[in-house]
């Protein structure tokens, strides 16, 4: 019994009261355990409503509960969400999402073999990133989180130029700066991607103010994880975007795990994140996030609404993180193993696989063919970025851009910081001339 | 400065509303916004008119989020457009921070160039209107701290609209700290004798039109040859003021901006007085007068002739009762000067 117990038994008039207890939240199951997910309620495909992309938000708040799904056991696509894309881009998509998953492998191995300093896989995740990226215009502002490689890969944006980044070389267009895979790509309308979590969210508000304020027809869209929605900035922007019946797409990928802390710890214990969207009055949609067609369905939906001056949406896509958070963490130590394989949505490349298959528009062998044409494909780039050098073996960007872009000009006190590192840079090595 | 036709005399408010309209009829990428300032003007009259004159999609009610406003007005940078966030009081500043230092501070560096926060925070700041711990307080050395942020704080109504045109029209993020004493006249730290109103006061006098006055670049206030006088917004008129009373022939120079400070002008100010007194309102641990003292003991340490003097606001909070014991009034001035005077 605490001192503090003491006083209160201590108190006669509150001898009579419980005490009151502290809950801390706690996943079901931990490394070792047998897993079994028969408490997730997961619908069946297609028969899910799908109202108007016009409609009140309230009528979308039943969605924020249940979970759009068109990808049945089958391996068909059913119900009115089903997006109807023709065989072509179907295949595009699983190619892409097959991609990413290739481009994963290597850089994940890449930073195990001491070419970077670190990595994020988005393995099972590839869905919530290339069908989005696929649903919305080209030119439509993304402001990404971390784990959104998958929206530059279906872009078109060089693979070469993503390594580069990752390896911090000579040839890194953000000059080095950047922890990998914290990319920025303009020309690709991939807003740079932070690293503090969540605060991307009220800059999409913003952008997508200000293209309304210009009559622009570009909308925003961003993405955080489920354990960022428990920041500050999340709410911000949902408030923002309520207020100004902002042009936003707001997606959450809920992969269950924020590092080692479940998802509980943002308060799933009590509600969906799609939920979220019910008490700000605005759209919500819940989505079967290993379903790449209700993925890119819920999208589009949602960016139409924003097209239309309908407003922001907010999608909860209901994932698995099926790899680490990072290279930096061993997910062995905290969860069990048996999550990943007993996961009751799949895994979304091959539940694309096979759809395509039930189509007749896909075979296993040209599954196996292009897997290991695209290996080859991320091999050639990352070659290609090596020769640019890798990290920590001297091909880095000059001295001086490690003083650039702090401000447009370069003021006195850096100027005189300046110079006293490459003083440094001379006791150090005599011999060494400014690049 | 004279009087002539172009020239009109304003008070600081009016200066900022002024500098405000004169740049959003300029570039039309401009947007004002912040809590209680579109229709209303805001709660000290900074933005009063501009939403009837440019419309509510570009001055704007917001949310009360700093967080919120700042953040949007990041995104709305990315865009493309130039937005005036107002933080209503400085004090409220603390839930934007992390959208001030770790992004608009930093995307320009973070994406190489590519994306760049053009962003001026305006906040009213510092104490002396019985405003109390959450009305009072002096931040800026929380910001001249960050790498990337620049740093204003104009004493005058002049200064305020031609350092504020300047910070709108800069590429980089400013946080443009107004000192909310002086809003109506310069405040010389009697607290209890009637204060000047800035129409009879030559910082009132302010030209019709654009200008700007570049950051970067200090004013002398008053050239002296006794110590040099360092100090920005209220307190270089409470030191003005304790000086002349005092009959010290001191070199007054207000510093207008504390990044990117104009050193130069500092150096050869202490070089020539062997003196240097520091005056902030801000509490002293830490403070923008520590860094100042810094700078002027390794740039002028041959030429001083005694200690530093650092005066200051205490390390408390602000208190709203003993407001004025925690002011850094004549009294603990007139103590500093006399020290260096005996020196």
């Amino acid at each position: 019994m605490s001192d503090a117990g003491v006083l209160r038994m201590t108190d006669p008039s509150r001898s009579n009261l419980p005490p009151l207890q502290l809950h801390v939240p706690e996943p079901r199951f931990r490394p070792g355990d047998a897993v079994d997910y028969s408490h997730l309620v997961i619908p069946p495909a297609g028969v899910q409503p799908r109202p108007d992309e016009g409609c009140a938000a309230s009528e979308t708040h039943g969605l924020c509960l249940d979970l759009v799904r068109v990808l049945g056991e089958d391996h068909k696509a059913v119900g009115p969400w089903d997006p109807k894309l023709d065989p072509e881009s179907l295949r595009r998509m699983l190619r892409l999402m097959a991609l990413t998953r290739a481009f994963d492998d290597r850089m994940y191995r890449g930073q195990r073999q001491g070419k970077t300093s670190f990595y994020m896989k988005c393995t099972g995740e590839e869905a919530t990133s290339i069908a989005p990226a696929m649903a919305l215009a080209s030119d439509d502002m993304v402001f990404p989180s971390y784990r959104q490689q998958g929206i530059l890969i279906a872009r078109g944006y060089p693979m070469v130029d993503m390594i580069n980044q990752i390896y911090s070389n000579k040839a890194d267009k953000l000059k080095g700066r950047q922890l990998p895979i914290m990319y920025s790509a303009k020309e690709a309308s991939f807003f740079s991607i932070s690293g503090n979590l969540a605060t991307q969210y009220p800059q999409a508000v913003g952008w997508a103010m200000a293209s309304a304020i210009k009559g622009d027809t570009r909308i925003a869209a961003a993405w955080l994880g489920e354990g960022s929605t428990a920041e500050g900035d999340f709410h911000s922007a949902m408030t923002f975007a309520a207020v100004y019946n902002a042009p936003v797409v707001f997606n959450v990928v809920n992969n269950q795990w924020a590092i080692s802390s479940f998802s509980g710890f943002a308060g799933a214990e009590r509600t969906t994140f799609a939920a979220r969207a019910i008490g700000y009055g605005i759209a919500g949609l819940r989505v079967d996030g290993n379903d790449p067609l209700a993925v890119y369905a819920a999208t589009r939906w949602a960016a139409n609404r924003a097209r239309a001056n309908g407003g922001p949406t907010l999608i909860e896509h209901f994932t698995y993180r099926a790899e680490g958070h990072s290279t930096s963490d061993d997910p062995g130590q905290y969860r069990s193993v048996q999550e990943r394989s007993e996961w009751p949505l799949g895994d979304p490349v091959a539940r694309l696989a096979a759809h395509l298959e039930a189509l007749g528009e896909w075979t296993g062998e040209a599954h196996a063919a292009m897997d290991l044409e695209l290996a080859e494909q991320v091999k050639a780039a990352a070659k290609a970025a090596e020769a640019n050098g890798v990290l920590g073996h001297g091909l880095h960007h000059p001295f001086r851009t490690l003083f650039e872009d702090v401000f447009e000009e370069l003021p006195w006190h850096l100027k005189e910081q300046s110079e006293q590192a490459i003083r440094e840079r001379r006791i150090k090595w005599p011999e060494w001339k400014e690049d | 400065m004279s009087d002539t036709p172009s020239m009109k005399k304003l008070n600081m408010i009016e200066a900022i509303n002024d500098a405000l309209d004169v740049m959003m009829a300029r570039d039309d990428s401009i947007v004002v916004m912040g809590e209680d300032v579109g229709y209303f003007g805001g709660v000290f009259r900074a933005t009063a008119g501009l939403q009837k004159k440019y419309g509510r999609t570009r001055v704007f009610d917001t949310p009360i989020s700093e967080c919120g406003i700042i953040g949007v007005a990041v995104g709305m940078g990315a865009y493309g457009l130039r937005p005036v966030p107002e933080i209503q009081f400085a004090d409220y500043i603390y839930p934007g921070l992390d959208q001030l230092v770790s992004e608009a501070a930093r995307l320009r560096y973070r994406s190489a160039g590519e994306f760049t926060a053009p962003i001026t925070v305006r906040s009213p700041f510092g104490g002396g209107i019985f405003g109390g711990q959450t009305h009072s307080q002096s931040p800026e050395a929380l910001f001249t701290h960050v790498a990337g942020l620049k740093t204003v704080i104009p004493s005058t109504p002049h200064d305020a609209k031609g350092l504020l045109i300047a910070a709108i029209e800069d590429n980089d993020p400013v946080i443009f700290f107004e000192p909310k004493r002086i809003y109506n006249g310069p405040f010389n730290g009697y607290y209890d004798r009637p204060v000047e109103p800035w129409a009879r006061h030559a910082g009132g006098a302010v030209p019709e039109g654009y200008y700007r006055i570049p950051l970067g670049k200090a004013r002398v206030v008053r050239g002296g040859e006794a110590m040099t006088v360092l100090a920005y917004g209220t307190m270089v008129h409470v030191a003005e003021a304790v000086l002349a009373e005092k009959g010290v022939d001191a070199e007054i120079i207000d510093l207008r901006t504390l990044v990117p400070l104009d050193i130069e002008t500092i150096k050869a100010s202490v070089e020539k007085t062997g003196k240097c007194l520091i005056v902030h309102e801000a509490t002293r641990t830490g403070g923008f007068g520590a860094e100042l003292s810094a700078l002027v003991q390794e740039r002028c340490f041959y030429s001083l002739e005694a200690p530093i003097e650092r005066v200051t606001g205490f390390d408390t909070p602000y208190p709203h009762s003993l407001e004025w014991a925690y002011f850094p009034g004549p009294v603990r001035i007139g103590e500093a000067v006399d020290r260096l005077l005996k020196a």
